[in-house]
């Protein structure tokens, strides 16, 4: 079973968690018109097969967002952290 | 180069004891082609065959990184079923159901088509409003479908769970008679064998590590047996189909999760039909040793790993019990994980990419087996053509920059991340 070191928690079974994908990706502005970049953020992912950060949500537990750094070729868990500071809202 | 497979071939071989010879050369790369398919799955064999057959292509490679059946034409249940509604998936899915029927005498090697009959289950009036819906379309569009009321499906399915403790009470369900399963090792087998006998090398054992560009344009692949030249290249490698696109810069709407399946310890003659839960995702049915197959959902998140959660076992042993109690005590025997991509309306990419000489198949979702052979047709057809068939014209890669997404269930996009 994954499990995932949750920052408040401790360590738990990926089944007490939502996944939410991509973590490095930021949102475009609200008032952008272009809809080239709008499209590559909703709709295309780097899906890498090695170190992905991505977005986990301690939905059976705090409900805290959590940044999870993992290899996707093992499923290895390399780090967990709060997301503050890794959104960016410019 | 094998011989026709007969039963003058077969009462030979008894008698004599020959040897049946290998049933595809082991083909060395050369320096060129006019095509070059990566990915030896079902989808770039039968590329690979109808370009052959269908379009006199003569010079075309086929690069596997491992061998002939090793990726999810080995990790799938086997189901072949043509039930959908969208307009982009009806025509293109009865028309691989089609080629599924004759598939044995085109390719002169049995694939064990079984049509067997497909229900999925309905089990409250809405979701039965819905199947109905469903049939008439299908109906509409030539398919067969057939609506079954409660008794309909327990003069069918007698051992399903029809009392009053039943976790979802089966209202009725809606019938594919056509729809079936067909033997997965054999699909790949049959297409290698008849494309090599066209003269398609298959060249397994080389991994594609890179592409050769000249500017915007790909003109062959670098692999890890030396760098292959090509008019044109096209990638059927559904599961890491993001990972290769990334060696040609290409960045795409998909993600590739994990689905398990499992077969029980074999059992004598007990269901006769395609199972599909309509309460969960869960389709059953029984392999011709007696092994009962069978499949859930994803396991939730993105991996290339190709080792399932234990939670997802849990949910599907759930499922099976609740479906049919009678399995309780029923022994699973192996488990298996397939890659697959996820794309945000659940249907594939198929088509032309915005680099030249480059085309893409992939993003097949829970579809890809059943798939097989209209993709490999319409796949080939697109290479010649430059230009994707019109089966497979609502499968265009471009598609979500216009927001045209075939959401075949109608439960909106990224029903993978819900």
């Amino acid at each position: 079973m994954l499990r995932i070191p949750c920052p408040h928690c401790g360590l738990r079974d990926y089944t007490e968690f939502k996944y939410f994908g991509d973590a490095s990706k930021s949102r475009p502005d609200l008032a952008d018109e272009d809809l080239e970049r709008w499209y590559a953020h909703v709709f295309l992912f780097e899906n890498p097969k090695g170190v992905h950060r991505e977005y986990w949500q301690h939905v059976m537990g705090c409900r805290q967002w959590l940044v999870v750094t993992r290899d996707t070729a093992v499923n290895a868990v390399r780090a967990s952290a709060w997301p503050e500071g890794v959104v960016r809202h410019d | 180069m094998s011989s026709k497979y007969s039963i003058a071939a077969l009462v030979r071989h008894a008698i004599t004891g020959e040897r049946w010879p290998r049933a595809w050369r082991a083909a060395a790369p050369k320096s060129s082609y006019d095509v070059i398919i990566i990915g030896g799955g079902g989808h770039g064999l039968a590329t690979a065959y109808y370009l052959a057959k269908e379009h006199g292509v003569r010079r075309i490679a086929v690069l596997e990184k491992s061998y002939i059946g090793s990726g999810n034409a080995g990790r799938n249940t086997t189901l072949i079923r043509s039930n959908y509604m969208m307009p982009a998936n009806t025509a293109f899915f009865e028309r691989s159901l089609k080629m599924w029927e004759g598939l044995s005498h085109e390719l002169n090697f049995n694939i064990m088509v079984s049509q067997r009959g497909q229900i999925v289950l309905g089990h409250s009036p809405g979701q039965m409003d819905v199947l109905a819906r469903r049939g008439n379309t299908m109906r509409l569009n030539g398919i067969d479908a057939e609506l079954l009321d409660r008794n309909g499906v327990k003069e069918l399915l007698p051992y399903l769970d029809y009392s009053a403790r039943a976790r979802f009470p089966i209202v009725g369900g809606l019938l594919q008679q056509r729809a079936g399963t067909a033997r997965h090792d054999a699909v790949v087998w049959g297409y290698a064998r008849a494309a090599d006998q066209l003269g398609v090398d298959i060249i397994e054992n080389c991994e594609v590590t890179g592409f050769v560009k000249d500017q915007d344009r790909v003109i062959g692949v670098k692999t890890t047996r030396g760098d292959i030249l090509a008019d044109k290249t096209a990638m059927a490698v559904a599961g890491n189909t993001s990972v290769v696109a990334n060696l040609a810069g290409l960045k795409l709407p998909v993600e590739s999760h994990l689905l398990q399946a499992f077969v029980t310890e074999p059992i004598k003659p007990f269901v006769d039909h395609v199972i599909s839960f309509g309460a969960e995702l869960f389709y059953i049915s029984q392999s011709d040793k007696g092994g009962m197959v069978f499949g859930g959902h994803i396991d939730g998140f993105n991996t290339y790993t190709q080792r399932g959660q234990f939670a997802k076992i849990q949910t599907v042993a759930e499922c099976a019990v609740a479906l049919i109690p009678g399995m309780s005590r029923l022994r699973l025997l192996r488990h298996w994980a397939g890659l697959q991509d996820m794309t945000p309306d659940g249907s594939p990419l198929i088509g032309c990419t915005p680099l030249k000489g480059l085309y893409l198949n992939g993003g097949w979702c829970y579809q890809g087996f059943k798939a097989t052979p209209a993709s490999g047709w319409c796949f080939a057809y697109t290479l010649v053509n430059d230009a994707p068939h019109p089966l497979i014209a609502g499968f265009h890669p471009e598609r979500f920059r216009r927001n045209n997404g075939a959401d075949e269930y109608g439960h909106g996009m990224f029903t993978f991340r819900q």
